[in-house]
């Protein structure tokens, strides 16, 4: 731990710079999941079949091992190539899943008889959705968000190998110098910062579950 | 066109328009599962017509044939004089109080703005929908000062159904749908919120179709009491009426008042 220390603190540009290539590639990763699986999540509950098939995909992309789906796209034009943005289209098809199969199992949760009286009441579509829906599904909604970016963390240290930049810059110079101190320069930082990830999401989800709503204590889901 | 029109002589025939007028209407899933059939009756203005019946007798099908939840299979439903599948089911429902059974109000929102829903879906100013909810926490013994604040998990089962009755009546509806409103809470707040609501619907001047399994509530609160049996209405006659009346099913109804009032 010692070596460790030294070694961060030696390097601390270097390991600020990487940490800080790490946030953006997860935090750009999630962001467009979010904006993403958010309204494949509502529309899964919608509708049937879309909810079959759009399940079933988001279901096998997580399959795929990592490295292998970060291979299969650099040959790909516009989304592949070397470099960040393909690390990001990955880990992206990654934080779909648990983002759309909570939003859908949120909603999904929720009494059908208030569903009921809300369109009783008079909402329309969009204000079932907007006023009782998305509220009451937002703790479970968030335990999704917690999920993806915990797995996007941890995953992001992989992009290196396709030259995305990150704390797994780190692992793999470790790996190949055969250096733990330099391993776990990347590998414990990330730890860090995935359980520091996990607590503040945590915390959000909790704060956002209605009392009376369903999965009252925010029910993580682990993917 | 022609819906202007039919507007326009509803609105002149006005106090003889029933509020709420079923013809021959009836609701099945899929082909010929028939869970209301041949319902005709008719809710005058002013006046509370209780459903009453067992389990499965239809009752609840028959209200949500009002508010276009469902939409009748066969037949037709009038409000205020025009066909429900001639009117926005959006627009229906908001001129239509509605309330239900515990689980009505939303469990995020506080009590203020559950009360104030449908004024806020009808686009009111704030200060109007303020003093509107103010009013009415008022008028179901709930000051607004103590209880506008509050959650629904914060409050007893009866002060719940309080608010969903100050709800229903906030945006001023001609007329109340009730769907076992009463059925979960203890017999004295029962009776309590029964002789509250019977008072409060007549000085309002409020039509209410009200639906229970209980057959004291409903000769308590309705001026007509109708039975429901197998999804058809059995019998329709005044509470006062009621009593004498020979159809088996309102028999074996009356039958269980003395049961009910040894019981408690």
């Amino acid at each position: 731990m010692g070596d460790l220390a030294r070694f961060l603190a030696a390097n601390r540009a270097q390991v600020l710079d990487l940490l800080g290539e790490h946030l953006v590639l997860v935090g750009i990763a999630v962001g467009v999941a979010v904006a993403i699986g958010l309204p494949l999540g509502v529309a899964a509950t919608r509708d049937r079949r879309l909810e079959a098939a759009v399940l079933g995909v988001a279901n096998v992309l997580q399959t795929i091992p990592s490295l292998a789906l970060f291979g299969f796209l650099i040959p790909v034009p516009v989304l592949g190539g070397i470099g960040a943005s393909t690390a990001i289209v990955a880990l992206t098809l990654y934080a779909l899943l648990p983002i759309v199969r909570n939003t859908h199992a949120g909603i999904r949760a929720i009494d059908p008889a208030l569903r009921e009286a809300a369109r009783g009441m008079g909402m329309t579509d969009r204000q079932l959705l907007t006023r009782v829906e998305l509220p009451l599904a937002a703790g479970v909604i968030v335990a999704g968000i917690r999920v993806a970016t915990v797995i996007s963390i941890g995953i992001a240290t992989i992009a290196a190998a396709i030259g995305a930049g990150g704390l797994g810059v780190y692992i793999f110079q470790g790996l190949a110098m055969v250096d733990d101190t330099v391993i776990l320069a990347g590998a414990v930082p990330a730890a860090l910062l995935a359980l520091l990830a996990d607590a503040a999401l945590g915390r959000l989800a909790r704060r956002l579950t209605p009392p009376g709503a369903p999965g009252g204590r925010a029910d993580a889901r682990p993917a | 066109m022609a819906h202007l029109e039919t507007r326009h002589t509803g609105a002149e025939r006005g106090e003889g328009t029933p509020a709420v007028a079923f013809e021959d209407a009836g609701f099945a899933l899929g082909a010929d599962r028939w869970l209301v059939r041949g319902l005709t009756f008719a809710v005058e203005a002013r006046e509370t017509v209780v459903l009453v019946g067992r389990s499965g007798a239809g009752k609840t099908t028959a209200l949500k044939l009002v508010n276009r939840l469902l939409d009748p299979s066969e037949g037709l439903v009038r409000v205020e004089g025009r066909a429900t599948g001639d009117w926005d089911p959006v627009q229906l429902r908001r001129r239509i109080g509605w309330v239900i059974q515990e689980v009505g109000l939303l469990p995020h929102l506080t009590v203020r703005r559950n009360v104030g829903l449908v004024p806020e879906l009808l686009g009111w100013e704030r200060a109007r929908i303020e003093a509107r909810v103010t009013e009415l926490l008022t008028v179901v013994g709930l000051p607004a000062a103590e209880y506008a604040a509050r959650r629904p998990h914060e409050l007893s089962g009866g002060q719940r159904q309080r608010v969903g009755v100050a709800r229903a009546l906030a945006a001023d509806p001609p007329l109340l749908l009730l769907d076992e409103p009463f059925g979960a809470l203890d017999p004295i707040t029962r009776a309590e919120l029964q002789r509250e609501f019977r008072d409060l619907v007549h000085r309002l001047g409020k039509a209410a179709l009200f639906v229970t399994h209980d057959l004291r509530e409903a000769l308590a609160l309705g001026d007509r009491v109708g039975v429901m049996a197998g999804g058809r209405l059995a019998a329709l006659e005044t509470a006062g009426r009621f009593l004498e009346s020979d159809h088996p099913e309102a028999r074996a109804l009356t039958a269980t008042l003395d049961g009910g009032a040894r019981g408690g």
